[in-house]
């Protein structure tokens, strides 16, 4: 039976689904909030769990978004655990899996995204490992360490960012790619080879254009990597990091519009008017570029927690954001904005053999996307630039004894 | 533990005591204080934590690195005693410490 209650019932205590609620009572939302979490702890910040908490840097408590008493303090049922099993629209209920059926005014999905698991043989063995979760990353950190070799498989930030984490814990780490270059995906030509070469250089083995083809073991513990080309790169523990696909199941089922993530508008509000979702679970509008996308980072996960907060709690709604993240590796600080969408020219500002430039993204004149090491002024300039959709001089862009404050001039 | 005073932009005060160790980023976010975004988590990655630091408090709180400075040059509403909360650690030298937030963080 429904347990009356009503408010704002949030799926997913992460990132997303942590922020929203404490947003809401900071505009002043006074009904009740549910925020129901799978996982056993309140929510937690995830991209420590591939930096400085793995390396020993970080400790839980700084890991939690807020304190434990902050919840019951400011009137947020938390209820950890337990998994939302099905949404009602009808009704306007939320199905928990322990059988309770919660009712709700609105309904936010902040459900994230679940690590890719590789459908080989061999993936189930022990020391096979994804990170996704603080128990992910407690399991990783355990198996690191001087003599224990990591595999990575997947060359993409977190896993990167695990080889360099397992390198300063005094092991060897190799990272595995199917493609020919790491970050293919997600970078240009250039930061791959310059990520490569400077793993490399601090000990960081690579395989590119290595198809896995299984994971090899003894006594149910994995120790190592089988590729097509018939070698085995042998290791003490294995990283699968090849994606992370959005847990919109529930929303399938409930009949909202899915699309590789559930589709929402500008205030994050999905094809239901009463229901919102929220972080990497959607697939959202980027107005900068007249398209939509499922972005995967926190500063998405913020920015429309204050869609929503706003949207519901009458606000007016928050300027759109040019999307933006950060990678650390090594005493690499790595940021990056806007998305490299029909892009005609790149531009490269500084030497990547000094370990400080920046690599632009243009259409035309417009830059579109900038990817920064060790370059705060370019990373920063360029979010500002991206959202004017001002055009700028290449050839001052290109050349670093023009400060960004004249390049944008 | 050391008090610090969080000066909203619209005047609203807070008084929170802060653990050694926390950043004044983390002082005003794990209390859900407004006007402090800090979105990178205090990676100083993201200039969402910026707040001008009460001129007398301007040597206690330590220096800009390089990063922090580069970051700020590019924030909004920026002063001379700007800072980002997230790279000053609260110690008992700082007991006392009013910062104020600035408009907007976006
Ligand atoms: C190791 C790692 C490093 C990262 N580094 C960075 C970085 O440097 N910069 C950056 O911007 N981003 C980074 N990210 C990505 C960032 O953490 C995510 O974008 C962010 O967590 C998204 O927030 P979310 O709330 O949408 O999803 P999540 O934080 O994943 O939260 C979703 C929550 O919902 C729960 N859930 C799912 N289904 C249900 C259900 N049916 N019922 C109840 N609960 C459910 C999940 O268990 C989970 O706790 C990193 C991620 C990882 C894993
Ligand atoms: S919290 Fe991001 S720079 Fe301070």
């Amino acid at each position: 039976m429904s347990e009356t209650k009503s408010g704002v019932v949030i799926i997913g205590a992460g990132h997303a689904g942590g922020t929203i609620a404490a947003l809401l009572r900071q505009y002043g939302y006074e009904a009740p909030i549910t925020l129901i979490g799978e996982e056993p702890l309140a929510p937690y910040q995830r991209p420590p769990l591939s930096k400085a908490w793995l390396k020993g840097e970080a400790d839980a408590d700084s890991l939690a978004l807020k304190p434990t008493e902050f919840y019951a303090e400011t009137g947020i049922e938390m209820l950890l655990d337990v998994r939302a099993s099905a949404i009602d629209r009808a009704a306007h209920t939320v199905a928990l899996h322990d059988g309770r059926t919660l009712a709700y005014e609105t309904l936010i999905i902040a459900t994230g995204a679940r690590a890719r698991s590789l459908p080989i043989p061999g993936a189930d063995l022990k020391g096979v490992l994804s990170l996704r979760s603080a128990a992910d990353a407690e399991e990783l950190k355990a198996s690191l360490g001087p003599g224990k070799r990591l595999a990575v498989i997947g060359g993409g930030y977190i896993g990167l960012e695990a080889a360099a984490s397992a390198r300063a814990l005094g092991g060897e780490a190799v990272v595995i790619e199917r493609e020919p270059r790491i970050l293919a995906r997600v970078a240009c030509e250039i930061l791959s080879d310059f990520f490569t070469a400077y793993h490399r250089a601090r000990g960081v083995d690579f395989e590119l254009g290595a198809f896995v083809e299984s994971l090899s073991g003894a006594d149910g513990h994995v120790n190592g990597v089988k590729l097509a080309d018939g070698r085995t790169i042998s290791c003490d523990v294995a990283l699968v990091g090849v994606g992370a696909p959005p847990n919109d199941e529930i929303a399938q089922a409930a009949g909202l519009d899915c699309n590789g993530g559930i589709v929402v508008d500008i205030h994050a509000r999905t094809s239901d008017p009463d229901i919102f979702a929220i972080g990497d679970v959607s697939h959202r509008p980027l107005p900068h570029y007249h398209r939509s996308f499922r972005l995967e980072s926190v500063a998405n996960a913020l920015e429309q927690a204050r869609q929503a907060a706003a949207a519901i709690t009458g606000r007016p709604p928050p300027a759109p954001e040019v999307t933006w993240n950060w990678s650390d590796q090594y005493d690499l600080k790595y940021q990056f904005a806007g998305m490299p969408f029909e892009i005609d020219d790149i531009v490269l500002r500084g030497d990547p053999a000094t370990a400080k430039f920046a690599v632009f993204h243009l259409t035309g004149d417009v830059i579109q996307a900038v990817e920064a090491v060790n370059a705060p002024a370019e990373f920063m300039a360029g979010r500002q630039l991206i959202a004017q959709r001002r055009p700028i001089s290449r050839s001052r862009l290109a050349d670093p004894t023009v400060s960004m404050k004249e390049v944008a001039a | 533990m050391p008090k610090i005073t969080y000066i909203e932009h619209n005047g609203s005060e807070h008084v929170l005591d802060v653990k050694n160790g926390l950043s004044v980023m983390e002082g005003a976010v794990k209390n859900n204080i407004p006007g402090i975004d800090a979105d990178c988590g205090g990676a100083c990655a993201c200039a969402t934590c910026h707040v001008y630091v009460d001129a007398a408090w301007a040597d206690k709180v330590g220096a800009k690195s390089a990063m922090e400075e580069s970051m700020l040059d590019f924030a909004e509403n920026v002063e001379a005693t700007s800072r980002l909360s997230c790279q000053i650690k609260v110690t008992d030298a700082l007991d006392g410490l009013i910062v104020r937030m600035p408009e907007s963080q976006h």
